[in-house]
């Protein structure tokens, strides 16, 4: 992934409907219009969002008649969660290493 | 639970992670400020860091190195942007090369660290800067399998259930 594209991705899952779009069609293809009623939004700006997702490549759509299906793309989702989670958990790890020296008989104070 | 809040900013490139430690803050702050306890907690398991000097004065520099099970040394280096013991730290962080000398051609990260008491405890809040997204992508590739490891774990659980496209 060339970093251009990686920040698209970045700005992309900045938004929480967005994000909540991403898990939803990574679980199963969801047309826009059902999309749109779960949402306090108009389909309109559903549509927006979906698009966002489209151009950062998280998400694919195809015509089936009149609907739109929208798709997560697993493996762009894939990459850009692991950037994030990666950092995530070599602090979780620093801190219980952390926490294990205060737990020490001596407070880890040699 | 140790860590309580994670926030992670993907426009900002920053990440802030709040630790809660049993501990007042002067204690906490030795965490950073002893290197002999520093470099307890500061690599993953299996990769112990040395730190070789520890000079905590603004403008001072920290050199260190991480030992892989394999034996092979990776090297970093912090310069202190500001030290206000035991409250707040500020260090640029860099790789260098096998002599310890910084690598201009890896990326420079930022960490702010700040602690403040809650109740007895000590409330520790991490935030990491990153310049670019390559920046942050190279900074978490060098040196923090440990990261690399469990974060492929949990995505591989959360897509677990979810059928193949």
């Amino acid at each position: 992934m060339e970093d251009e594209r990686t920040d698209r991705v970045f700005r992309a899952l900045a938004d929480s409907t967005r994000r909540d779009i991403v898990l939803r069609t990574l679980e199963a293809e969801h047309s826009v219009s059902a999309l749109a009623r779960d949402y306090p939004m108009s389909f309109a700006a559903v549509q927006k969002h979906v698009a966002v997702l489209e151009e950062a490549g998280l998400v694919t759509k195809r015509r089936r008649g009149r609907e739109q299906l929208v798709r997560g793309d697993v493996d762009t989702v894939r990459r850009a969660a692991r950037l994030l989670d990666a950092l995530e958990a070599v602090w979780r790890g620093r801190a219980e290493r952390m926490s294990e020296i205060l737990a020490e008989p001596d407070g880890g104070t040699p | 639970m140790t860590v309580t809040d994670v926030h992670k900013d993907p426009d900002a490139l920053t990440m802030a992670v709040t630790v809660e430690l049993d501990a007042t803050v002067e204690r906490a702050w030795e965490l950073w400020a002893d290197p002999r306890q520093l470099e307890r907690w500061w690599g993953p398991p299996g990769y112990p860091a040395t730190f070789v000097d520890h000079d905590l004065t603004i403008g001072g520099r920290a050199n260190y190195f991480m030992t892989s099970p394999e034996g092979e040394k990776y090297h970093g280096w912090w310069e202190f942007l500001a030290v206000d013991p035991p409250r707040r730290l500020e260090v640029r962080d860099g790789f260098a090369d096998d002599a310890g000398r910084p690598n201009d051609d890896m990326p420079v990260g930022r960490m702010v660290v700040t602690l403040e008491e809650r109740d007895g405890r000590t409330e520790m809040v991490i935030t990491s800067h990153f310049p670019t997204v390559e920046a942050m992508e190279q900074l978490l590739a060098m040196g923090q399998e440990e990261g690399m490891v469990l974060a492929i774990g949990q995505i591989e659980a959360i897509l677990a259930d979810t059928p193949a496209p």
